[in-house]
């Protein structure tokens, strides 16, 4: 693996493999020294197109917490404004001796691109509709430390799955881990096929039996462009107790973040002991630590 | 790889792991605040039986903790090949112990020189001791075991094979030499 950009390709075995690191770095965020010296010599560059506070945060303490140097750039603060190119921009950072960059991107597509341009390791920090391959991986670790596997669990993804990149990558990592997948959501919100997931604008239907329930954030952007209508959505797809009760007794509730409190999700559900939300991101930077061991590591320089 | 001979059979690893035993305990004056370290892979087993034989003169439990010192390895900026991180394991607090480092062979010292960090961010020990089943010398740090099991002149073209019941299904140390390429 050269790069991480989504799952396309990937085997079972490689994301056990690097689920298993995550693990060893978890326990080095539990030491009174949490920090361990392996990417010492290598820079990390978070190059984040689209502005995102907890997943840059993450990235840059997950490097830093590997001892690796981080440079990081925001295009609200950059020459981006400036009109400079996607590509002038890394290459500039190339210049400078990057090893790994993290972006993120409004336009899908914009790290794969990024592979042609640089010779360090592309890590897909979200990318339009696409992917937010790390977000799934933290989401997995996060089910299988909660649930103690996947296979043959049904775990249930509600919202805007059409607009959804990290139901995107759930709907490719879980799946190959053994996970049945459902996704369920008001029409407009649905895509015509998602695959490796089964559809239906039914909630009960996904939540029958679910083992864990993962619920999306509803951007405000959706009800302003007409898609959807918050009452509506409130008064049909709101995950709360009571709809709970189709899931498994104790099936726990995950949130990739930034919560709508009381839109998704039940303001009291999101701070009750099923939420895994705060282990989401606790998670999120052992995760992202074995991304980038397993991406610099062993590369040829 | 030419084997080229036997340096150790189960017989005489019992006995030097015996000797090391009774060796860690004279050193720490007892077994008050001793606790062993086994190193990946081998040096696990080791350091469990290391525990098994104070617990059988001394009976006294010694515990045992795990330590994988691959995020502390000196050359993953330059390797080709990415190691395969594992679990350490220490269920105990170092400050204030005497910790004895345990690992098959010593050789360039750089795996003991990992080992030191890893520990030091682990806790703060009273006292770090290294034991080594074998020395076969060439060290490139200044780093000497405390007790040894045994010491073998060896060529930088020979392979030390230490081969333990737990791993390998039986207790033997082998020489081997490297092949001309």
């Amino acid at each position: 693996m050269k790069h991480l950009l989504d799952f396309q390709g990937w085997t079972r075995a490689e994301v056990e493999s690097l689920l298993d690191t995550a693990r060893v770095m978890a326990e080095v965020l539990e030491r009174p020294v949490k920090r361990v010296p392996a990417l010492q010599g290598f820079t990390v560059a978070t190059v984040f197109f689209e502005p995102s506070t907890r997943t840059r945060l993450s990235f840059e303490l997950a490097a830093r917490r590997m001892s690796a140097d981080v440079v990081s750039f925001a295009a609200a603060t950059s020459s981006l404004q400036k009109g400079e190119s996607y590509k002038d921009t890394l290459l500039t950072l190339e210049a400078m001796g990057v090893d790994a960059y993290v972006i993120r991107a409004d336009a899908a597509g914009v790290p794969h691109q990024a592979t042609r341009w640089v010779r360090g390791a592309v890590i897909n920090g979200g990318d339009g509709r696409r992917a937010h391959p790390t977000q799934a991986l933290l989401d997995a670790y996060t089910l299988l430390e909660a649930l103690g596997g996947l296979e043959g669990r049904k775990i249930a993804i509600v919202g805007d799955i059409l607009h959804s990149r990290v139901a995107r990558s759930n709907a490719e990592l879980l799946p190959l881990l053994g996970a049945e997948v459902w996704g369920a959501g008001p029409p407009a919100l649905l895509p015509q096929s998602l695959p490796g997931v089964r559809l239906t604008p039914r909630l009960d239907e996904a939540l029958a039996e679910a083992d864990a329930v993962m619920v999306l954030r509803l951007q405000k952007e959706r009800m302003e462009a007409g898609l959807v209508n918050l009452e509506d959505y409130i008064a049909h797809y709101q995950v709360t107790e009571a709809r709970l009760k189709k899931a498994k007794p104790e099936a726990p509730l995950l949130h990739p973040g930034p919560m709508n409190r009381d839109v998704e999700l039940e303001g009291t559900l999101a701070d009750s002991a099923r939420s895994l939300v705060n282990r989401q991101v606790h998670n999120g930077v052992a995760v992202r630590m074995a991304v980038l061991y397993h991406l610099l590591v062993g590369r040829e320089r | 790889m030419r084997f080229k001979a036997e340096l150790m059979n189960a017989e005489e690893m019992r006995r030097a792991l015996y000797r090391i035993a009774h060796e860690v305990v004279e050193a720490g004056k007892g077994v008050e605040d001793l606790v062993l370290v086994g190193i990946h892979t081998r040096g696990i087993p080791l350091a469990e039986r290391i525990a098994r034989y104070i617990r059988e003169f001394e009976g006294k439990e010694v515990p045992v903790g795990i330590l994988d010192i691959t995020l502390y390895r000196d050359d993953l900026s330059e390797i080709g090949v990415r190691p395969q991180v594992r679990q350490t394991r220490i269920p105990f607090d170092l400050t204030g112990k005497a910790v004895v480092l345990v690992d098959d062979v010593l050789y360039t010292g750089r795996t003991a020189r990992a080992a030191l960090d890893a520990l030091m961010d682990l806790g703060r020990p009273k006292r770090i001791y290294l034991a080594v089943l074998i020395d076969r010398g060439h060290r490139e740090l200044p780093i000497r075991a405390d007790f040894v099991g045994k010491n073998v002149p060896t060529a930088k073209n020979e392979v030390v094979k230490v081969k333990l019941a737990e791993v390998d299904g039986e207790d033997r140390v082998e020489l081997w030499e490297k092949e001309a390429a």
